[in-house]
Formats: structure tokens, C-alpha cells, sequence
């Protein structure tokens, strides 16, 4: 494999405040210069900011390269960069191939030009030559959906059809290196659906992609690695689970595991203290991220004080919006027979195949019963934090189909089928 | 709501494997992206790649034009007619403009059309930035095209008006001799001068937006500085020399000498002409090349 995009030591600068200039008018920037002139200070401190800064990463043949990072992290800036829409302050990058970039779908549409007219123009501005067009022309059309209305100027299309005929321009656009901005992901969810398969069939075929997107469940799926920018630098960069899990960890300020190293401040009482809360794959390693058909556990460590009780471990499993996916304990026979003193390990295992995706968090209590009341000693609240991705193989409760399936959990059960 | 639907199985074949002419490709294009130099060279090979966009813009540019008009392109001939009329019955009949041995309509209408071909152009390449902003700021191409459309669209307009001065010539049978072969050379030193002036003012129109406000403003007073209503051979010679130093007296009386006869320009004058001409598209490339970096950052 082949590195066919090659940053190093990328930076922007832009310049902030004093300039006024770059958005007054002629008359503003003249009495400006006067001004600067007679006070005598040539060199005025313009405010400045690195919207990137020292970014270097490096892109394979046929890779998927996702770009995260917070609002402002400059990301916009990089995808800029790259497409050369605007030039760095400093640094270098190479692009081995034809490049073509996709900040928006349909620019460069004109209202007053039909349907065909806008194919072409669209295309040729995207980079496409005019034989390529051609030969694609019933293709896009077909994709579109919109071919009873090709020769109506766009003006008069809705604006689903108007997305729709956009992004088939691009959708039928192969360059080499696909330079995608998440913009793409906006409009219904059939488009999305179909943003994302075409992302995904990109990839496959063997193109380069630099994608970069806020949604990370989208990176999760499509890219093989990932770099998280934060303030303008490249703060991670790697397998996508893990720079994804990094990114949530920083964000969230909740990891995969939590551990209290002395006991007096630890949550709990006389009774029970809780020493660690783990988020555990199969292994019993701790995870940020983790595969939907991968069984996962919620792992509480806790140290018994005194003698006389039945001790039982809860946890309690929220989603991304903060509902309750579902609350567990320990229902064997401990229930009933009391805990002696020393140190415990209880870990509920998830099954595979029941959560939905995205980032779940976990409550975690340690209790007594005194039916029918549940007398919590040892308490975690938002403790841990995992994201559950689906890769989109097939073989989970999803199916093949790549669109959003609401639900707390998302269980994968058997169907039967008679024909009467 | 859309949970029933189904994603087409994934392996869409990849129609165009990477494939050995995929390599030759990869060889063939490799960016280099590295920060804005002072003088930045115009890279001809790359503009050279990006023709069909060239044409592109200039077709679109001709088929929007004049979508949703009525009397379509008559337009183009309308204008300038109007213009030349006026002329014609201001400066012809009520102040006797010195035309030469022409007759004052069709030596005003030759005059006109030349003038409004740099007076367009001028306005469409200016405006030619700021104009696609859509484009400038979301997909790279050699933004010299844009400047370099709105000079070539009104070719056209000029093409449409000249079948009417045609007619005129005809109406007052004056017949142009050999020199009517170089008549294209002074609409390219009109476009010259225009896609100098303009590279200056697209560039300067993406900070400042005072630019559309000021070029009608001059265009007011260039055609009597240009020579359009009256023959330059009229006025004093040191006069004249005084008039050369803008670059459209040449082409105003140099496209009139060449379709339709009457004083041949002194050579001299038509010199410091296109030398300032040169000059202006130097300087305006240069500037254009040296803001192009910024202009989506500006814009």
C-alpha cells in the first residue's frame, strides 16, 4: 500500500479582531492605514490564531481516514487545506492522484439551467471531464430519480428533488482520493442512508477517503483509522475505535473505567466501598468501544467492611439521551445468605447482540435487600461509559439495512415464519 | 418511519479497479500543497488542464444571460443601438463631433460596440469572483477562469451587434479595405486591457465591495476619454498622445480604421496604447495571482 496523501506540519493562521479591513470598506481600510501611520505603530498586533497547527498524518491506498475533533478543532480548516481551497501558512502535503472534494453536494447548481444542463456543469466543477459525464449521464439520471423533470430548470424542482439530483452528480464522481466534508449527512434519512452506503462502497473499491464527520457512529463504520484534531492539533491518531474512544473519553469526561485508590473518599459506607467500576470485553480487558455482536461487561469491584448482610451488586444502563436501557443486579442465591468481609469482583455480562448503538453510560450501586425495598450503601453514578458500534457486516440485528433503528435495546431474536 | 427499507447489498462492483492506468494516473497527478509564495507563477499547463471548465463557465454564462427576457438576445444589439443613437443625436447632429468622412451613425455605432465589448467585460470579469462565491469557497480550479469567462461571454454580444453594423455599412456603403483583417487585434488589445483591469478589480472586489460601486462611476466619463464620439484625429496631436495613454483610444479608433476606413492610427500612439495595455494586464495578473490565496478567506 502506497501512501498517496502525505501531510506534514500543516498550518493556518488566520488573523482576528484589528484587521478590520478584510470586511470593511476602502474608505474604512485608508483612514486605517492613515491612522496607523501618523500614531507611528506600523506593526500593530493583529490578533492571531493557529487554526491548525503542525498537523501530519498520512493516508494508504484504498484507506478511509476519518477526521474528529470538537466544534472549532479545525477541521473545516484541514478540509480546506486539502482541497486547496485556501492555502497553508505553513508545512506541506502531497496527493498522489486525482482529487476530488465533496464540501456540499450541488455546488455550483444554477437555479435558471435544467436538470441536464446542471449535470454537466455540476460535474465538470467537481472535476469530471465531459466523456465522463456523458457516459455516466443515464446513470445519474436513474439514481436521481428525477428523469421525468431532467430538461425543467432546477429552479422548479423541490428541494428533495434538488438534493436528490445533486448528490447523484455526486455520487457518480470516482476520483482517486474523495475528500468528503460531513455535510453530506444532512437532508432526510433516505439520503443519509444512501450518502453512507456510497461512502462505504467508495471505500471498498479500493479509493482513498478523508472523511471528516461529527457523527461518530459514521466514522465507526466506515473508517479504518482515525485522527482527533483538538484546538488545531492532531491530539490522537489510529484504529478508529480507539481514537473514537479517546475523543468520548476527553468529551464526556467518563471513560471505561473508573477506580477509587483510597478507601475513606471511595462512594460507600460502614458496610460496603466500592474500589472499581470497569467497562470489560470477552477478555476482561477495559473497552471504550465495542462491537454490537460482542458480549460486553459491566465489572464492579467492591470490598465488604462487615459481616451480616446480603450484599447485592446493581447496575443500572442508560443511553446516549440519558433514558434507562435496563437496571440488573444479582439475583442468585447470595440474595439471601450474607456477604463475609473481603474483596469482590461481580461483573454482569451484556449479552452480544441486545444493545442499540451508540454510547451507553452505567450506574452502579452496591445494595442490601430488605424487600420489598432496595437499600442502596455503595453508589457510582455515571460511572463508566462505552460506545457500541455496529460495523454493518450483516450478521447483526440490523441486517443489511444501514438506516436508524430507534430502541433502547436492539435485540437480535428469532423469527419464525408459517405460511398458512 | 423509514426502518423498512433496505440497503442494496454492499458489493456494488468497482467499475474501475485501481488498475495499472490508475498508477499512470497517480504518477500524473500529484498536488503538491504548500504555502502562498510572493510571486506566484501562472501555472499554464494546469489552465491548459482545466479548459473544458473554461468552457463551461462561458457557456453558462451565455445560457443564463438572458433567460427569462422577452426580446432575448436583441438585447445585445438593442444597447448599443440605443447608445449610438443618442450619440448620434447629441454629438452628431447638435454639437458636430468630428467623424471624419464617415457618416456619424455608423461611425458612432462601430465605435459604440467596441466600447461596450471592454465596458462588459470589464463589469462581468470585475464581478466575476465575488460572484461565485459558492464555488470560490467550496471547491478548488484555477480561479484565473472566472475573469477569463466574463471577457470571453461578451464576445458574443459583440459578434450579434457586429451582423447589425453589418447592415449599416451596407445601408451607408462604406466598405472596409484589407485592414478589416486586423480589426480581431483590437478587440483582443479591448480584452487585454479588460482582463487586466479586471484581474485587479475581482481580486481587489472580494475585500473590498466598493469596486461595483466605483467602475460605473468611471464608465461614465472613459468613452470620452476613449474616443467614441468624436474622431481622434479631431482633436489636437498633443492631444491625442494625451488620449493614447488609455489604452481603449486605440481600440475605439483602431477597430474603426480597420471596418471602416478613414484616418490609420499613428503608430506611435497605437504603441504606447498596447504597451499600457501589457502593462495593466501584468500588473493585474500579478496582484490576482498574489490575493488568489486568500480569496476564500477574504471573500
Amino acid at each position: 500500500m502506497t501512501v498517496v496523501v502525505a501531510a506534514e506540519g500543516l498550518s493556518k493562521r488566520y488573523r482576528i479582531g484589528q484587521h478590520k479591513a478584510a470586511y470593511g470598506t476602502l474608505r474604512d481600510s485608508v483612514v486605517h492605514q492613515v491612522r496607523r501611520f501618523r500614531s507611528g505603530h506600523l506593526h500593530e498586533p493583529a490578533e492571531e490564531i493557529w487554526a491548525i497547527k503542525d498537523v501530519s498524518f498520512e493516508a494508504r491506498d484504498g484507506e478511509v481516514l476519518g477526521v474528529i475533533g470538537p466544534n472549532g478543532a479545525g477541521k473545516s480548516t484541514l478540509l480546506k487545506i486539502l482541497t486547496r481551497i485556501t492555502t497553508p501558512t505553513a508545512g506541506r502535503a502531497e496527493i498522489r492522484g486525482r482529487v476530488g472534494s465533496l464540501l456540499e453536494v450541488g455546488t455550483g447548481f444554477h437555479p435558471e439551467l435544467t436538470g441536464r444542463e446542471n449535470i454537466y456543469l455540476n460535474g465538470s466543477i467537481l472535476g469530471m471531464k465531459r466523456s465522463e459525464i456523458s457516459r455516466n449521464f443515464d446513470a445519474i439520471v436513474d439514481f436521481s430519480g428525477v428523469a421525468k423533470f431532467i430538461d425543467t430548470p432546477v429552479k422548479r424542482y423541490s428541494s428533495g428533488m434538488f438534493v436528490r439530483l445533486a448528490f447523484s452528480v455526486a455520487a457518480h464522481f470516482e476520483p482517486e482520493i474523495m475528500i468528503v466534508d460531513e455535510v453530506l449527512a444532512v437532508g432526510d434519512a433516505d439520503f443519509q442512508r444512501r450518502s453512507m452506503g456510497r461512502m462505504e462502497s467508495i471505500g471498498d473499491s479500493g479509493r482513498t477517503v478523508i472523511f471528516v464527520s461529527h457523527n461518530l457512529q459514521g466514522i465507526l463504520q466506515l473508517c479504518d483509522r482515525a485522527i482527533l484534531l483538538e484546538k488545531g492539533h492532531v491530539v490522537r491518531s489510529g484504529a478508529t475505535p480507539d481514537v473514537v474512544a479517546y475523543y468520548e473519553q476527553q468529551t464526556i469526561g467518563m471513560g471505561p473505567e473508573v477506580a477509587w485508590t483510597d478507601p475513606a473518599t471511595a462512594p460507600g459506607d460502614e458496610l460496603v466501598r466500592l474500589e472499581s467500576v470497569r467497562i470489560v470485553d470477552e477478555d476482561g480487558s477495559s473497552t471504550s468501544t465495542a462491537d454490537v455482536r460482542r458480549p460486553l461487561g459491566i465489572e464492579i469491584a467492591f470490598c465488604v467492611l462487615a459481616d451480616g448482610r446480603p450484599i447485592v451488586p446493581k447496575a443500572r444502563v442508560l443511553d446516549q439521551h440519558g433514558a434507562i436501557c435496563f437496571n440488573v443486579m444479582d439475583v442468585s442465591s447470595r440474595w439471601h445468605e450474607p456477604t463475609p468481609p473481603g474483596e469482590y469482583v461481580a461483573t454482569a455480562w451484556i449479552p452480544p447482540n441486545l444493545l442499540n448503538e451508540g454510547r451507553i453510560s452505567v450506574d452502579v450501586d452496591v445494595v442490601t435487600v430488605a424487600s420489598p425495598k432496595l437499600i442502596p450503601h455503595a453508589s457510582a453514578y455515571q460511572a463508566v461509559a462505552c460506545h457500541v458500534y455496529d460495523t454493518g457486516e450483516g450478521d447483526s440485528a440490523r441486517g443489511l439495512f444501514s438506516g436508524q433503528l430507534r430502541g433502547a435495546v436492539r435485540p437480535l431474536l428469532d423469527w419464525t415464519l408459517e405460511e398458512r | 418511519m423509514t426502518e423498512t427499507k433496505v440497503k442494496p447489498p454492499r458489493a456494488s462492483a468497482p467499475e474501475t479497479s485501481p488498475t495499472r492506468s490508475t498508477e499512470l494516473d497517480r504518477a500524473r497527478y500529484v498536488t503538491v500543497i504548500r504555502p502562498a509564495t510572493q510571486m506566484p507563477r501562472i501555472d499554464l499547463r494546469e489552465l491548459w488542464r482545466y479548459r473544458e471548465l473554461l468552457g463551461i463557465f462561458v457557456w453558462r454564462d451565455l445560457k443564463v444571460r438572458y433567460k427569462q427576457t422577452v426580446i432575448g438576445g436583441a438585447w445585445a444589439i438593442f444597447q448599443p443601438a440605443l447608445t449610438a443613437l443618442v450619440y448620434t443625436l447629441v454629438f452628431g447632429r447638435f454639437a458636430k463631433f468630428p467623424s471624419g468622412r464617415l457618416p456619424y451613425p455608423v461611425f458612432a455605432f462601430a465605435g459604440v460596440l467596441a466600447w461596450q465589448y471592454f465596458s462588459a467585460s470589464l463589469n462581468i470579469a470585475s464581478a466575476s469572483i465575488v460572484g461565485n462565491v459558492p464555488l470560490v469557497t467550496k471547491v478548488y480550479f484555477p480561479r484565473l477562469l472566472l475573469p477569463l469567462a466574463g471577457v470571453v461571454v461578451p464576445l458574443i454580444d459583440l459578434c450579434l451587434a457586429g451582423f447589425v453594423l453589418v447592415a449599416m455599412m451596407a445601408w451607408y456603403s462604406t466598405w472596409p479595405g484589407a485592414a478589416v483583417l486586423v480589426a480581431p487585434f483590437f478587440i483582443l488589445l479591448a480584452l487585454v486591457a479588460a482582463l487586466g483591469a479586471a484581474l485587479a478589480l475581482s481580486a481587489l472586489n472580494t475585500r473590498y465591495r466598493d469596486v461595483p460601486y466605483a467602475i460605473p462611476a468611471f464608465m461614465q466619463v472613459l468613452p470620452f476619454l476613449s474616443a467614441v464620439p468624436f474622431a481622434l484625429d479631431g482633436v489636437p496631436l498633443r492631444w491625442q498622445w494625451v488620449l493614447s495613454i488609455n489604452p481603449m483610444t486605440a481600440v475605439v479608433s483602431g477597430w474603426r480604421w480597420a471596418v471602416l476606413g478613414g484616418p490609420q492610427p499613428i503608430l506611435g500612439q497605437l504603441g504606447l496604447s498596447v504597451g499600457v495595455a501589457i502593462l495593466v494586464f501584468i500588473g493585474g495578473l500579478a496582484y490576482f495571482r498574489r490575493s488568489e490565496p486568500r480569496f476564500a478567506d477574504t471573500i
